[in-house]
């Protein structure tokens, strides 16, 4: 197996590790994969209640090279990015950044997943905190 | 592995290496072994000077590669307490593996279609019952237990009277567990039933003798042994029983009709000197090897919390070491000790895409599966390397598993396997 340079950057110095405060009302988390399937993504982003912008991104990741890769780059790409922005965030493009070959798809899959699934849960901590904004579940 | 042998060159060259260590570091002694020199030496007449066919009976070419056979024959027959005559040669283990149990299901199909095998056998076995089986063979996969080991009264109870073939591996390829090839030797002897063992693993680690076992059919190949691929061989008992194979290669008529095809030569000689090698140095070498991978296992276990042993520590094969290491990602990990020649039970790694079949047979977590290292420590590693792998792993280990949200999860008291986790992926 061998690997594209910016997976492999991506593996050394991965970007935005750690984590944030489940808690805060201003992140979401997103925790998607298996243990048994051998990929774990936690995203964890913190959005800007006023602007909708994430202003921050954080992850860790049990998984492959490319599953850190995948999830290291996600959080760069979300920062700055409004919600809507980081929605249509797809998996092709990290698929086309990291050169990941066929085998490797299921890992930009997942991160796409754990960028929606931090959103969603983001979004029902603003639904609980203001009833009145409540959307239409996803 | 990184297939881009520039860019890797380049990544050493900024480690710290110490003293006496040449990186990449071999250490997949289970995959294949390196050529030991002095076979080299021994084989390279037989391509140049000694071209001729054994079979040519009417020139002296054809007489020495005659005679460089059978000594050969002889090597290999001493390293296992078999006869010259009950050595026949293949193209290696698959070929050997094939040859047993078709040769077998063929030649005594009348006697019975009953053939009992174990979950954790090489494919190579494996897949040629699948075969048997598409054919009419009845084939029972018996399971193993935690340790790796097959349960003795599994295998009676699944003794009936058209059981014709049991076949269990010396050691296995991945954990390294011996199988109590004597027991289940005796079993087969008293109940009339033959007994293949794939010894692949075992010949030249760890004493194997087909008398004392009661041994009917045993695989060897050259490539484990520091010999060169492409060269293996079949022991077939001539006495008591005296054993029939059909054959899969029909032709000739080379070795007494069982395999015929112009013999490799050069592979043989090379066979019957690394058999003649490990026949004097087995012993001494089997306690250095079991000393550098206790080394390697206290290096890493009095530093990591969390890794597990997989398969049994009193029955292994001195070179094996078999570890998880929980939260970590095995294809990771490998990307992480690029510079150590290694492998991994993860899926990642597989050409499935499934995690190793021998691990999940223990009951091992497929979580578990995922996270696991095999370390084939081999003739020409050192005490250097062993300690430089110990440190690399260790580092790495702390990286990922800082990196892991399993990780920070079971520090913080979640029990992951009551963790409803949304897995999409695959």
């Amino acid at each position: 197996m061998s690997y594209s340079d910016k997976v492999i950057d991506h593996y050394n110095n991965p970007r935005n590790v750690g984590s944030m405060d489940k808690k805060d009302s201003d992140v979401g988390t997103g925790l998607v994969g298996a243990p048994e399937c051998g990929d774990v993504m936690k995203l964890q982003i913190k959005v800007n209640p006023q602007t909708n912008v994430i202003e921050d991104a954080k992850f860790k990741t049990f998984g492959c090279g490319s599953a850190i890769a995948s999830s290291s780059l996600a959080t760069e790409w979300v920062k700055g990015k409004t919600i809507d922005e980081a929605l249509a965030i797809k998996n092709t493009e990290i698929v086309k950044e990291l050169a990941l070959p066929p085998v490797k798809i299921h890992c930009s899959v997942l991160a796409e997943d754990a960028i929606r699934a931090a959103i969603g849960d983001w979004r029902k901590k603003q639904e609980s905190v203001k009833p009145e904004t409540v959307q239409a579940a996803q | 592995m990184s297939t881009n042998g520039k860019k890797t060159d380049q990544d050493y060259s900024q480690r710290n290496v110490p003293a006496g260590i040449k990186l990449p570091i071999y250490m997949d002694n289970h995959a294949t072994t390196p050529m030991d020199p002095r076979v080299l030496e021994e084989m390279l007449p037989f391509f140049m000077e000694n071209f001729g066919n054994p079979a040519s009976r009417n020139h002296p070419f054809g007489w020495a590669a005659e005679e460089a056979v059978e000594l050969s024959r002889e090597r290999v027959a001493k390293l296992i307490g078999a006869t010259p005559k009950e050595i026949i040669f293949t193209s290696g283990a698959t070929e050997s593996d094939n040859l047993a149990i078709k040769g077998v299901a063929e030649m005594y199909r009348e006697k019975g279609n009953h053939i009992i095998t174990a979950v954790t056998e090489h494919k190579a076995v494996l897949d040629t019952c699948k075969h048997l089986e598409k054919l009419g063979f009845r084939v029972t996969y018996l399971p193993v237990q935690k340790d790796g080991l097959v349960d003795l009264d599994d295998l009676k109870r699944a003794m009936d009277d058209k059981t014709i073939l049991v076949t269990i591996m010396a050691a296995n390829n991945e954990i390294g567990v011996l199988q109590p090839i004597s027991e289940i030797g005796k079993l087969c002897r008293e109940r009339g039933v033959l007994f293949h063992t794939d010894a692949v693993q075992a010949i030249g680690k760890v004493p194997i003798d087909v008398n004392k076992m009661n041994i009917d059919l045993a695989s060897i190949t050259a490539h484990k042994l520091y010999g060169p691929k492409g060269a293996g061989a079949l022991y077939v008992r001539r006495k008591n029983p005296r054993v029939q194979v059909v054959p899969l290669i029909d032709g000739g008529g080379h070795e007494r009709g069982m395999r015929s095809g112009t013999l490799n030569v050069p592979g043989i000689v090379g066979l019957g000197k690394a058999c003649a090698i490990a026949h004097q140095e087995m012993e001494q070498e089997s306690r250095k090897m079991a000393g550098m991978r206790d080394r390697l296992k206290q290096s890493i276990m009095s530093r990591l919390d969390e890794v597990y042993v997989n398969g049994s520590e009193e029955h292994r094969l001195p070179g094996n070491l078999n570890i998880s290491f929980a939260y970590v990602e095995g294809e990771s990990l490998l990307m992480g000790i690029n510079d150590i020649a290694v492998s991994s039970g993860s899926a990642c790694t597989s050409a499935t895409l499934e995690p190793s079949y021998v691990l999940k047979a223990l009951g091992t977590g497929d979580d578990l599966a995922h996270s696991s290292i095999r370390f084939g420590i081999g003739r020409f590693n050192t005490d250097a390397e062993v300690d430089y792998i110990g440190d690399r792993l260790v580092e790495t280990v702390l990286r990922l598993r800082e990196l892991s949200p399993l990780y920070e999860m079971a520090k913080e008291g979640v029990d992951l396997k009551s963790v409803k986790w949304a897995a999409e992926a695959h």
